[in-house]
């Protein structure tokens, strides 16, 4: 049978949710039969993708943020929505240790992280329109 | 998120407990610096992460924070004990070329 399943998420940008989310992506993906260290690669991206709406989608505000994922065969697709501020310039915000916070000690690395740990990262915002961050992870069928 | 600590020969080392992200970054900066503080006579600084369960750039931003203000009293500081997953995060920021291994 093709292994297919799908879910969605909705939850406030409080930073105790980041745990959640990452909880939440762990277990829907139990279904991929992952390794251990694939399931740590899927928390650590959503978690620094859920992290970026946090502090900087939502810097002043309390917004929602929308967490959506697909099984899809052996390919696991995870979505990150907010509806907050957006990013100036996508460029520089996928560069390494590029960051617009470097007084509150932000490492800028978060886009690195999620384009090292998963397959394809493609991240779509505009200034004042939200961000919407793409994921897909291609798990081995040998473990 | 739990900090312990223990002093040997003016050497510090820093046991980090639990998961280190955003939502446990600042209470985890505060504990850490006041306890930095407390011990600037110490000659080194280990950072021990045999205890943490998850961590994500926000840790790489905590460390490098600890490691510059440990600098500016020319203390050194290390990393110890990492689990496979954060030493990834690790690796990739390049954290060991000013934190070496102890």
């Amino acid at each position: 049978m093709e292994n297919n399943n799908k879910m969605k998420l909705e939850f406030l940008s409080h930073s105790k949710n980041e745990a959640f989310a990452r909880s939440v992506i762990a277990c829907f993906a139990l279904g991929l039969n992952p390794s251990i260290s694939e399931i740590a690669d899927i928390k650590t991206a959503v978690s620094e993708a859920v992290t970026n709406a946090i502090v900087h989608g939502y810097p002043s505000s309390v917004g929602t943020i929308v967490l959506e994922s697909e099984i899809d065969g052996d390919v696991l697709h995870i979505n990150v929505f907010d509806d907050g501020v957006g990013i100036e310039n996508i460029d520089d915000a996928l560069e390494p240790f590029f960051t617009t916070k470097p007084d509150d000690e932000r490492s800028g690395m978060g886009f690195t992280i999620m384009k090292s740990f998963m397959d394809e990262v493609r991240v779509e915002s505009k200034k004042g329109e939200g961000t919407k961050v793409y994921m897909l992870k291609k798990f081995r069928a040998d473990e | 998120m739990e900090i312990k600590y223990k002093n040997n020969n003016s050497s510090l080392t820093v046991y980090v407990y639990g998961e280190l992200d955003e939502y446990s970054a600042q209470g985890a900066r505060n504990i850490l610096d006041k306890l930095l503080f407390d011990n600037l006579t110490s000659n080194k600084v280990i950072f021990d992460l045999s205890g943490v369960s998850f961590m994500d750039s926000t840790g790489i931003g905590l460390l490098i924070g600890r490691y510059k203000k440990l600098k500016q009293f020319n203390i050194p500081s290390y990393i110890t004990g990492a689990t496979v997953a954060t030493e990834k995060v690790l690796e990739l920021a390049g954290l060991y070329k000013i934190m070496p291994k102890s």
